[in-house]
């Protein structure tokens, strides 16, 4: 990459030498993460947050170049709010909800995906990633549990019954130190999986992807912008998205085959710019070549060792499917994590996680997988499909609904055995197995509330006020609606199908465990026990 | 009285309806997937039964 595309504001931090490398023997942690990318620094937080106290290790010093992660869904910015960190990251960033699809010269479709009201984070921020990853340290470094160690590059790993050992390289030289339980966030090349010789599974899909940033002015709004075969592009799609600072993300399809040398040559770079962005001024700041592929670790869990994030799942970036399921893998972990190591349930807890993040990476590979064969067809047949769709849905609205340019982060639906099936009826928007909707609310104070943001770090049952005394419930917060909070326009009535007496059993996830009609102590009880992984 | 050509989705999940045909083809030369997509089209076409219905479906595939 060219001189002039560096980018300067990268955070630098230092290399601190630890109490550990002086101890005669390794000291044993109850956490420690590999690597403070997004995915890490929130599986620290959480912790942190927990009273866990947390080792965070990173090889590097610095916060990246480059903007790389893009793309914040809903679901991210509500899980980066309870970890304390969302609000920087909202105000910085570029909120949009306009898609607009071109096919060669022509917009063929557009979706908008302007939330329903009633929610406190917008449906997408788009934020360069060391943005992002700067207030995520500060909000680290405001957390005593948490201990960040740059330039602290992992080498070895093994584990026994008790603990994970881990190999650790710095500047003063080697040393080891020891962790109930690993978390490997460090990402797509992750070190701790190579340690651990394992590979992925699943279908591959290869594709190679231009990304230029370039600050500018623009002419038109906050939108993402996808064309398949432009006219500027040589016949491949590209991407355009908004970020802060004026800079706006391009992508271009170049091919598997392509020489990524030659690719990134300044004047190769400016010519495919140019031609996009017809004879606006620009400044490009930064350039690279990414591949991707589709795939997963067959198991997220291997002993005390958790994987997370890229290093566990990797799907193509159309749909911002990356990093957005690397904060709810984070999030299913973290308190689960906490429990087993208080005592307060079994290590199998933590199979869990492996069972319902599995079953997330797979939904999430699926619609990446499809948006792939869409984008890139792999036969002549797949090809006449794929444009006839294109064609059509200039005239057809059956057609703009096959048109998949990626279909955007929405978290999955998972089957659990956390779950107690439903035996009462609902409708409304949450469902089993899926974080609950938020809601604007109004609490006793008249203060306005959001629902999400109602929510501790234990499990709450969110009860409907049915003119009897609220009930309580051992080991979680009872949080009613007509006595703490009031629904003043409806929304969690609506969402909820919520009805005078109904209750909801909402994990520290927020995800929707259990639902009935009417309070039962002892069948609340049964579905805390089962959701906490106590059940027999 | 016969209906008109329906434009609208009828698929809850369009993605899947897509991937299903395209899936249907995966692993088929060029030759196999034409006659394939002949077989399928006589087939779909029989199901719906209506001369009036399949003009202009043919109407809008031929339109630029």
């Amino acid at each position: 990459m060219a001189e002039a595309y560096q980018r300067q504001s990268v955070y630098a931090f230092s290399y601190r030498r630890s109490a550990d490398q002086d101890a005669a023997e390794p000291v044993t942690h109850p956490v420690i993460v590999v690597g403070a990318g997004p995915i890490g620094l929130a599986a620290a937080i959480d912790l942190g947050q927990r009273g866990v106290p947390v080792v965070l290790l990173d090889d590097a010093d610095r916060i990246g170049e480059g903007s790389r992660g893009l793309c914040y869904s809903k679901r991210s910015l509500e899980i980066l709010d309870r970890l304390g960190a969302a609000k920087d990251v909202v105000e910085k960033g570029v909120t949009w909800q306009l898609g607009k699809v071109f096919f060669r010269d022509d917009q063929v479709y557009q979706f908008d995906l302007l939330p329903e009201g009633g929610h406190k984070m917008p449906a997408f921020v788009n934020l360069q990633q060391y943005y992002l990853e700067k207030y995520m340290v500060d909000r680290a470094a405001g957390l005593d549990e948490i201990e960040i160690r740059w330039s602290n590059r992992v080498t070895g790993v093994e584990q026994d019954g008790e603990a994970v050992t881990v190999t650790i390289e710095t500047p003063d030289g080697p040393y080891k130190v020891r962790a109930q339980y690993l978390i490997a966030a460090d990402g797509a090349r992750s070190t701790v999986r190579e340690l651990l010789g394992l590979d992925f599974v699943g279908k591959i899909f290869q594709d190679k992807f231009l990304i230029a940033d370039v600050r500018m002015e623009a002419d038109f709004p906050a939108e993402r912008r996808f064309w398949f075969e432009p006219p500027f592009s040589g016949g491949q799609s590209a991407l355009l998205h908004k970020q802060a600072d004026d800079v706006w993300r391009l992508d271009f399809q170049i091919g598997w085959d392509a020489d990524s040398e030659e690719e990134t040559k300044p004047e190769n770079v400016e010519r495919r710019v140019r031609q996009m962005l017809k004879g606006r001024n620009y400044e490009l700041v930064w350039v690279s070549v990414y591949t991707f592929q589709c795939k997963r670790l067959e198991k997220f869990r291997h002993g005390r060792i958790l994987f997370a994030g890229d290093a566990a799942h990797q799907v193509s970036p159309f749909g911002a499917r990356g990093a957005n399921t690397g904060f709810e893998d984070s999030d299913n972990l973290g308190w689960k994590l906490e429990r087993v190591l208080s005592g307060s349930s079994p290590d199998s807890l933590l199979d869990t996680y492996d069972l319902e993040r599995v079953q997330a990476a797979d939904y999430n590979i699926g619609h990446s997988t499809r948006s792939t064969d869409f984008i890139t067809p792999k036969s002549r047949t797949s090809k006449y499909f794929r444009d006839g769709v294109l064609q059509l849905s200039r005239k057809a609205p059956f057609a703009q609904a096959m048109v998949n340019s990626g279909r955007l982060s929405d978290p999955a639906t998972i089957d659990s055995p956390l779950n107690t099936p439903d035996t009462d009826a609902f409708a409304g928007s949450a469902r089993l197995g899926r974080p609950v909707p938020d809601a604007p609310l109004v609490d006793a104070e008249g203060n306005e509330r959001w629902l999400t943001n109602c929510f501790g770090n234990d499990f709450t049952l969110l009860y409907v006020e049915d003119g009897v005394p609220a009930p309580e419930v051992e080991g979680m917060d009872v949080l009613v609606v007509g006595r703490d909070v009031l629904d003043k326009d409806g929304y969690l009535a609506r969402r909820f199908d919520a009805t005078p007496g109904a209750c909801y059993l909402i994990r520290p996830d927020h995800h929707l465990a259990a639902r009935w009609r009417q309070f039962d102590q002892a069948k609340v009880a049964a579905a805390f026990d089962r959701a906490t992984g106590r059940a027999a | 009285m016969s209906q008109d050509l329906i434009t609208e989705t009828q698929f809850p999940d369009p993605d899947l309806a897509y991937n299903t045909i395209i899936g249907a083809h995966r692993d088929l030369d060029d030759e196999a997937s034409g006659r394939l997509n002949a077989k399928l089209v006589l087939i779909l076409a029989n199901h719906i039964g209506d001369m009036h219905v399949l003009e202009q479906a043919l109407a809008l595939a031929k339109e630029e």
